[in-house]
């Protein structure tokens, strides 16, 4: 019976390895052609996995460590999840620091493949989608277990959203270098990669469903809502947005069902709750899990988690249209988006505040821990990243910021400063607890992260925040004469000490992750590095004393005579 | 019952949970996206307005795949100093046929709503292949191999179709003539037929300064040169018509 199930198995993936090579030379273009080659060699060593000849998935349990004892919760898929996230958030940020140096250096561009409009999407898909997607499957598959009292419900559909996932980031990225692209800021791949993900998206969406259904707690935990309603809006949004008629069955380009304003519209409708559902939703779920557990305090106040839910879904939705302010959108959408962006600042607050909060009682922990430290960060540069939003989306503060670089800048503390240090801060709680090591290796080295972050973090967005201003005053300004002062080439020569800023800003927050990825190794390898604890200060009790008088007496007796006393 | 007791049903229920998570999140796109379909004046009708010539929508599509939105805005905003840099404030009727819209979010590099008859063909073809060689502060990368590459487009009768089905007025004539349509307008040696009087102002010429091939240049330089030159901004039509509308 299994040797004729894994026979048809096989037999199905040689019916899909035929048909990507029946694909991809028949493909009508070159980018189309390339995806079929992926999916073909992915049905090839399907084939062999499945004749049982070859196991990746073993070799790599043993690469990394993984602990041999079966766990009570289904974790190995958040363990490759929690590499996934490291391995992905590397890529993503060595892309990022790659296509800065591009706009300081601008022969860093080697056409076609490594131009800067093709690496720009990879950069962002990389760092919101491969990094920050994994962090959540990888926490949401871990929280909803613990919060719920019980397995995941579909262990073998879970294997098939996380395994899928990565499936469509590596369709998404290649197809940015080749040129695949539909142009639609952070929605970048064409069709065929969009049905793909919306599959995974559903079965993302069953799994974690049933699993709430077969929980062991009367009440779903608050960070679930939050995953819950991330999952479910990212599906609508998705699914509209990405509406399109391809030009052939065997070819990669599409075109959008929507034109000009309304196509404008709906893209910004996705593009600003990617942000809002993706990057906050999702990551707020993380806060309400981890910040209580490493703060070891409850949740600070049930009512306001209440509030701040419901009113941050229903008002996200709405901000969209400030991305398009002073465009040919009609007036009225574009004033409802100012309105509604401002009144989101409250329930952004009301997460952060609700977040800071649950470490009353515990704030020495900033001084001894330095994981609570990141937590307190992250949340600290939410709250400041959510108060830029809504200034920058009053009409007459964007009619001097929009196009320029102050938006890159307030992206980047949210996603630097948010994103990027409560996903850190969750898997330095994670990776030792997934792989039953005491502690992470180094301690030490977490607070080095958090500098080398921390710093990075600053450069950034001090560097785009002046790089903005001076754009958008350059290109307004007038002199006596009534005529424009600076042409357009100007401003460019003028932002380039700023992207040097930039660019080390980048550079520093990099290396604080390549020293996670080293700390993150050797956690996996089992070892604990013999340093000075960070949470108890020096104490010798040896030289805890006081100084004794060694002279001899007769000296001691004579020593007043020595000094006159007057 | 206190707003906390109220909750308890819906957090001990996932699917109302579910439920009211999804409506509470579909309302927002409902009332702003929605009526942009119906409200006749989101789009003021403006004359000259026409879908793209193939050769135009070949290079747009190239536009597209290296990425130049990222860099470079196509919506100019209604302010003294744009209007005065790159001419009239973009109006909604000229993307009308964009499938998707290039308004962009970044002006790394200036907007281009209205760069067509702004620079040479020559000035381009040099611009496009070595940025710095024209503006030495430029930070553009360099795009010379789109020189070197033959404009390939599968089927370009497919393309139009494509375009007809999400709603641009293609004619039937329009989709017979689109292989050779594509071709003709950039090949002094080929009969470019009536395309000008289906497309009008229609530029037909060899873009890259080889008249041999039709290169993804010639593709990308056409379409480049056409931007924003369709309405005309000139006469008195528009400007009376804009003078009446609504709702901006």
């Amino acid at each position: 019976m299994q040797i004729e199930a894994a026979l048809g198995r096989a037999g199905l993936w040689f019916l899909l390895l035929l048909l990507s090579v029946a694909v991809a030379a028949t493909a009508k273009d070159a980018g189309f052609a390339a995806h079929a080659v992926i999916i073909g060699v992915i049905a090839f060593v399907m084939i062999w996995v499945t004749a049982g000849r070859f196991d990746p998935i073993a070799g790599g349990r043993t690469f990394f460590k993984m602990p041999d004892t079966p766990s009570v919760y289904d974790d190995e898929i958040v363990r490759w999840g929690a590499l996934a996230t490291m391995f992905w958030g590397v890529i993503g940020l060595l892309a990022g620091v790659f296509i800065a140096s591009q706009m300081a250096f601008p022969w860093l561009n080697i056409e076609p493949y490594l131009n800067f409009g093709r690496l720009r999407p990879l950069h962002t898909s990389a760092v919101i989608f491969a990094f920050g997607g994994n962090a959540l499957l990888a926490t949401s598959f871990y929280v909803v277990q613990r919060t719920c009292r019980t397995q995941l419900a579909l262990p073998s559909l879970a294997r098939f959203v996380f395994w899928g996932y990565q499936l469509f980031i590596v369709l998404a990225a290649t197809g940015y270098v080749l040129g695949v692209t539909q142009s639609r800021e952070y929605a970048e791949p064409e069709w065929y990669v969009d049905l793909w993900l919306t599959i995974v998206w559903v079965a993302y969406l069953v799994v974690f469903v049933a699993t709430l259904l077969k929980r062991n707690e009367p009440h779903i935990y608050v960070a679930n809502w939050f995953y819950l309603a991330f999952i479910v809006t990212i599906a609508m949004l998705h699914v509209v947005n990405n509406l399109a008629v391809p030009v052939s069955f065997l070819g990669s380009r599409s075109y959008s069902a929507f034109a000009g304003v309304q196509d404008a519209l709906t893209q910004w409708w996705y593009g600003h709750n990617a942000v809002g559902f993706f990057l906050t939703a999702g990551f707020l779920a993380m806060m309400y899990y981890f910040v209580p557990k490493q703060a070891e305090r409850p949740i600070y106040s049930y009512r306001l988690s209440i509030i701040h839910f419901w009113s941050l879904i229903f008002l996200y939705i709405w901000a969209g249209p400030h991305h398009l302010h002073y465009t040919a959108l009609p007036d009225w959408a574009q004033t409802l988006g100012m309105v509604f962006s401002v009144m989101l600042w409250m329930p952004s607050w009301g997460g952060m505040i609700n977040g800071l909060m649950t470490l009353n009682g515990a704030w020495d922990k900033v001084r001894t821990d330095p994981i609570i430290r990141m937590m307190v960060m992250a949340l600290a540069f939410y709250g400041m990243s959510t108060f830029e939003g809504p200034m920058l989306s009053i009409k007459s503060v964007n009619s001097l910021s929009h196009y320029t670089d102050w938006t890159i800048g307030h992206v980047h503390s949210g996603a630097l400063g948010w994103n990027g240090m409560i996903t850190f801060a969750c898997l330095y709680y994670l990776f030792p607890r997934l792989w039953g090591r005491e502690r992470m290796y180094s301690l030490r080295m977490i607070n080095w992260h958090f500098w080398l972050a921390t710093l990075g973090i600053v450069f950034y967005a001090a560097s785009m925040w002046v790089a903005g201003v001076t754009q958008g005053l350059m290109w307004r300004e007038y002199g006596p004469d009534g005529y424009l002062v600076n042409s357009f080439a100007d401003t460019v020569a003028a932002l380039h000490p700023m992207f040097l800023m930039r660019m080390f800003g980048g550079l520093l927050y990099l290396s604080g992750a390549l020293v996670m990825t080293y700390n993150v190794w050797m956690t996996l390898a089992g070892k604990l590095r013999n340093e000075a604890p960070m949470t108890e200060t020096p104490h010798d009790a040896d030289r805890d004393k006081p100084i004794v008088d060694s002279r001899p007496p007769a000296a001691a007796g004579a020593a007043p005579d020595a000094v006159p006393a007057e | 019952m206190s707003l906390t007791e109220k909750h308890k049903k819906l957090e001990r229920n996932i699917t109302l949970l579910a439920a009211a998570t999804f409506v509470t999140v579909a309302i927002g796109g409902i009332v702003e996206i929605a009526p942009l379909f119906w409200i006749d004046n989101t789009i003021e009708e403006v004359d000259g307005m026409r879908p793209y010539s193939p050769l135009e929508q070949a290079g747009r599509d190239i536009y597209i795949r290296e990425g130049c939105y990222s860099c470079h805005s196509q919506m100019i905003r209604p302010f003294r100093d744009e209007v005065e840099r790159y001419g009239h404030y973009s109006l909604a009727a000229e993307s009308m046929y964009d499938h998707p819209f290039q308004w962009g979010s970044k002006r790394t590099g200036p907007d281009l709503a209205r760069v067509g008859g702004r620079y040479s063909d020559e000035w381009h073809v040099q611009h496009l292949e070595n940025p710095q060689s024209v503006v030495p502060e430029s930070i553009m990368p360099q795009y010379g191999f789109l020189a070197e590459n033959d404009l390939k487009i599968a089927d370009a009768r497919a393309m139009l179709r494509a375009l007809q089905t999400v709603g641009v007025p293609y004619t039937d004539s329009d989709l017979e003539k689109a292989e050779t349509d594509l071709f003709a307008q950039a090949d002094p040696d080929m009969d470019a037929g009536d395309l000008a009087e289906r497309y009008p102002k229609a530029q037909i010429r060899d873009f890259d300064g080889n008249p041999d091939r039709v290169t993804e240049m010639d593709a990308l330089i056409a379409y480049l040169q056409m931007l924003g030159t369709l309405v005309d901004f000139e006469s008195g039509a528009p400007l009376e018509e804009l003078a009446e509308e609504t709702g901006r």
